[in-house]
């Protein structure tokens, strides 16, 4: 530790540490533009200039190291005079159009100007005019009023791994900018609207919309990936106008991807589902909520005493809140049935009684950033899970060994030590060989069964530097991606890779599909467990997300699914709808499909208008409180479907708040052991393989995404790719 | 991934790239950016495409974005078609203490163009440029890679009829 006095404080700063930071750490505010705490110092503002004793001229914060017995003054003459040349420097050329400049209220500029600039401007010439360049249909540009902090240009390098954004042009000619005409497509771009100090850089959907000042800001989480993400909404006049990202270090630092950014817009999208609606004779009628709860009710019961409870199935968003999953488990087992499940995009099923407690990441989201060697299997990490990319990436730029074994050659944004890329079939293949080449190299005993499976297996010299990475990181970690999670063979793939992760001392860990699946498998939101026995089985196991349309079901409740998208084979999942009896869908969309094949609607409130929890793919409990009313008629689903248990005359449904049914199944779960370690179990190579997995595009993940403009037409959303064997 | 502009670079312009590569080490291709334009530029009649920065980026595996920005900041690289002959008159403070204005409209009006502009026949072009470091010998200009000191209007007169 270094002792420095600012402003006669004494303090204690970090050896090494800027002046700007032991200054921050204290809470003694130094003006700065381009100083980022997140990004590398650029020090080309020169807003920051304080006063340090014995130097002959004001210095820097940013790029000025502290040192034993430094006296720095930031108030004094010198720094003040040195921070108002600055300030008038930059207003040369900074335009007074504040008042239609989106970034007013909430300007680093304009704060400033009060503080350090003057009244009125010594310059008579004309201000410089920047053409505003065109980067695509979430971030609006007003380039006549860059400053060239150059934040952004730091951002695309340092963060997003995509260098667009530069400095074109030389001194008063400098404009920032592509040079080529150029879309922004880095699915992490949004984070440069915060970063931009002035309103060069602003939201496109949220242009012209509210004023800083006008919104009350309420704190949520995002509910589109299972990171997590800590987010604040901004709200006017009961509507979501934007969001922004709330600083986690844990989770997601000062970011949030773009899907957590611009989905809102989907959240009052035309086909939103506003009032309860049953289906007559092929005709819908907007009910009351109690004629359209009877209905409902009357087609369950009479469907079930026509039928049995075993001809119900039910299938829920793997981004639908814990407390809903709960509860609708709870109606069906209570009903009878225990066909329900979230995992619409799996085809293989076959370890599900051996699964840990939940799909968990094997370790922190801190933890998984300092990484030394990342084996991604299946896994499209810069897209699927934005924020979980940026931390391996941050991994791989401080020399870890990033490796992928994938059947589709991803686009990725940050250097692979190794790339394996396969087809579907070859995916078994690929690890095998690496496991192959782990025992051969490490000469330990393998788990039983082995030996022989591996027997026929050929090792590539890219297995045997993948094998060697990992068994050479202290850190190694081993994660199973969406794609792997949808693969025809994923229980193979899964023990292969448990068994790579096993012998080389890594963590294993799954990325799951949306924003709740840990807490699905909690809570019970899966055919073979309950929430009271969340890591041993239930002796008879109802249908999963693929049996329940294999074998058709007479009557499905359908919970925040669109058919057409959640599936992942949507034809047999829609015929097998249509020819049900009677389908209730709680959805806060009325969707094309979905009108065809229900015969109720129950509306629902998405995640901004219910309270609610996500556990996150570290095991992290994050609960919520809805910030805007439920639009119209819907109502948050947990309350729906108490309504539903006490109609149908189910005992414990008479929660008072969604705190009770989360502390309720809290309560069910004890201690949650956050482990993906289970009995060792052989597997067998499947060999011949045809399916195809059908890619999820990052933005057609879920519901509200799906109906988000902005999003839609960038260039990461261009439709699936199927893949083929 | 924009298909490949390698095609672009011959082998010679490659040879010349690659001794300064040489020059840097190995991780640091990235250093003879400045090299590379230049040679890449004189084998194209003085001036870059964008296909040509490309090109080098490509090379040198770096972003597009990073060698625009060597190119547009530097005033020696040319974006757009200039003359066999490129006039680079100094117009800094040494220059314009010691003539440079009358330097200036002589070109102009011999030349009958002005900055920028490129004679009708393409033989000669006129730039503006900021101190060249010949502030003893002002007011100057540069052609080529040879300085033309103490100008005077007869001494630009011969300087441009010996130009071919």
């Amino acid at each position: 530790m270094i002792n420095i006095e600012i402003d006669g404080l004494k303090i204690e700063a970090q050896d090494g540490a800027m002046l700007i930071e032991a200054a921050d750490e204290v809470g003694i505010s130094i003006p700065r533009f381009c100083y980022h705490k997140k990004l590398s110092v650029a020090a080309n503002c020169r807003m920051c200039l304080v006063d340090v004793e014995k130097a002959a001229k004001p210095l820097p914060a940013c790029a000025t190291p502290v040192t034993e017995g430094m006296k720095v003054f930031t108030q004094s003459q010198k720094a003040i005079s040195a921070q108002k040349g600055v300030m008038e420097f930059l207003l040369i050329n900074h335009p007074l159009d504040c008042p239609i400049c989106d970034q007013g209220g909430e300007c680093d500029l304009q704060d400033l100007a009060v503080g350090y600039g003057g009244g009125e401007t010594r310059y008579s010439e004309n201000k410089r005019v920047v053409k505003n360049k065109n980067i695509g249909s979430l971030i609006a540009t007003d380039m006549t009023r860059c400053i060239h902090c150059t934040r952004c240009v730091r951002f695309g390098e340092e963060i997003a791994g995509v260098r667009e954004l530069g400095a074109i042009g030389r001194g008063e000619h400098m404009e920032i900018g592509t040079y080529v005409a150029s879309t922004i497509s880095s699915e992490l771009s949004g984070n440069m609207i915060d970063l931009c100090p002035v309103g060069a850089l602003t939201s496109k959907p949220f242009r012209y919309s509210a004023r800083n000042w006008e919104m009350q800001r309420h704190p949520s989480i995002a509910g589109h990936d299972c990171v997590g993400s800590n987010i604040d909404l901004d709200v006017r006049d009961n509507n979501i106008m934007r969001v922004v990202p709330r600083e986690n270090e844990e989770i997601n630092e000062t970011w949030i991807s773009d899907r957590d950014r611009f989905s809102y817009e989907g959240l009052n999208s035309k086909d939103r589902l506003t009032a309860p609606m049953i289906k007559q004779s092929g005709e819908w009628q907007r009910v009351s909520w109690d004629t359209a709860l009877a209905f409902a009710l009357n087609g369950v019961k009479e469907l079930v005493g026509r039928h049995g409870a075993e001809h119900l199935g039910t299938l829920v968003s793997p981004s639908a809140t814990l407390e809903e999953m709960y509860l609708l488990q709870k109606l069906v087992r209570g009903l009878g049935s225990s066909n329900i499940d979230h995992r619409v995009r799996q085809l293989d099923f076959s370890d599900q009684n051996r699964a840990p407690a939940f799909p968990y990441l094997g370790q922190s989201i801190e933890s998984l950033g300092q990484s030394d060697a990342v084996l991604l299997v299946g896994a499209n990490i810069t897209k699927d899970q934005p924020i979980l990319g940026h931390r391996v990436r941050q991994a791989a730029l401080f020399g870890a060994k990033v490796m992928c074994v994938n059947s589709v050659d991803y686009k990725v944004n940050m250097p692979l030590a190794e790339k394996l890329i396969t087809d579907v079939a070859g995916m078994e293949a690929a690890l095998a060989g690496i496991l192959k080449a782990l025992l051969n190299m490490n000469k330990i005993a393998a788990p039983s069964g082995i030996d022989q499976l591996l027997h026929s297996v050929s090792i590539s010299a890219t297995h045997e530097k993948m094998a060697a990475n990992l068994s050479k990181a202290s850190h190694g970690s081993v994660l199973l991606g969406l794609s792997a999670a949808s693969h025809p063979a994923y229980s193979t793939l899964y023990a292969l890779a448990e068994c790579i992760a096993e012998l080389s001392g890594a963590k294993l860990g799954s990325l799951s599909l949306g924003a709740n699946s840990a807490g699905a498998w909690l809570s019970g939101a899966v055919p073979h467990r309950t929430a009271d026995s969340a890591s041993s089985n239930q002796t008879s196991a109802g249908l999963n997300a693929i049996q329940m349309f294999t074998a058709p079901r007479k009557g499905y409740f359908l919970f925040g699914i669109e058919p057409e998208f959640d599936s992942v084979d949507p034809v047999v999942t829609t015929q097998s709808l249509k020819d049900a009896e009677f389908v209730v869908a709680f959805s806060s969309y009325a969707s094309t499909v979905l009108s065809d094949v229900a015969n109720v609607f129950l509306p629902i409130s998405p995640y901004t208008e219910t309270s609610g929890t996500f556990v996150n793919v570290e095991g992290r409990w994050q609960s919520f409180k809805g910030v805007v009313s439920p639009q119209e008629d819907t109502r948050p689903a947990w309350k729906i479907l108490r309504v539903l248990g006490n109609l149908f005359e189910l005992k414990g449904f008479d929660y008072m708040s969604s705190i009770e049914v989360r502390d309720e199944l809290k309560k069910c779960l004890g201690d949650i052991k956050l482990s993906n370690k289970r009995a060792w179990l052989c597997p067998e190579l499947s060999g011949n393989i045809s399916e195809q997995i059908v890619e999820i595009p990052i933005y057609g993940a879920d519901a509200i995404t799906r109906r988000a403009v902005s999003l839609s037409i960038t260039p990461d959303a261009t439709g699936h790719t199927i893949v083929m064997n | 991934m924009a298909e490949s502009k390698l095609h672009l670079l011959s082998d010679e312009s490659k040879g010349e790239i690659d001794t300064w590569i040489a020059k840097y080490p190995k991780d640091q291709k990235k250093s003879a950016v400045m090299a590379a334009l230049t040679i890449v530029q004189d084998a194209n009649g003085g001036w870059l495409t964008q296909e040509l920065m490309d090109m080098v980026a490509e090379y040198l595996a770096m972003e597009p974005i990073s060698v625009y920005e060597v190119a547009t900041f530097y005033s020696m690289y040319e974006l757009k078609p200039v003359g066999r002959h490129k006039i680079c008159v100094c117009t800094n403070i040494s220059c314009m203490l010691c003539g440079s204005d009358a330097v200036v409209s002589h070109l102009k009006d011999k030349l009958g163009i002005g900055f920028g502009g490129i004679t009708t026949d393409g033989k000669i072009s006129l730039k503006e440029v900021e101190c060249l470091g010949a502030c003893g010998g002002a007011p100057m200009l540069q052609i080529g890679d040879q300085y033309y000191e103490n100008l005077t209007p007869e001494k630009i007169d011969s300087i441009l009829d010996n130009l071919k």
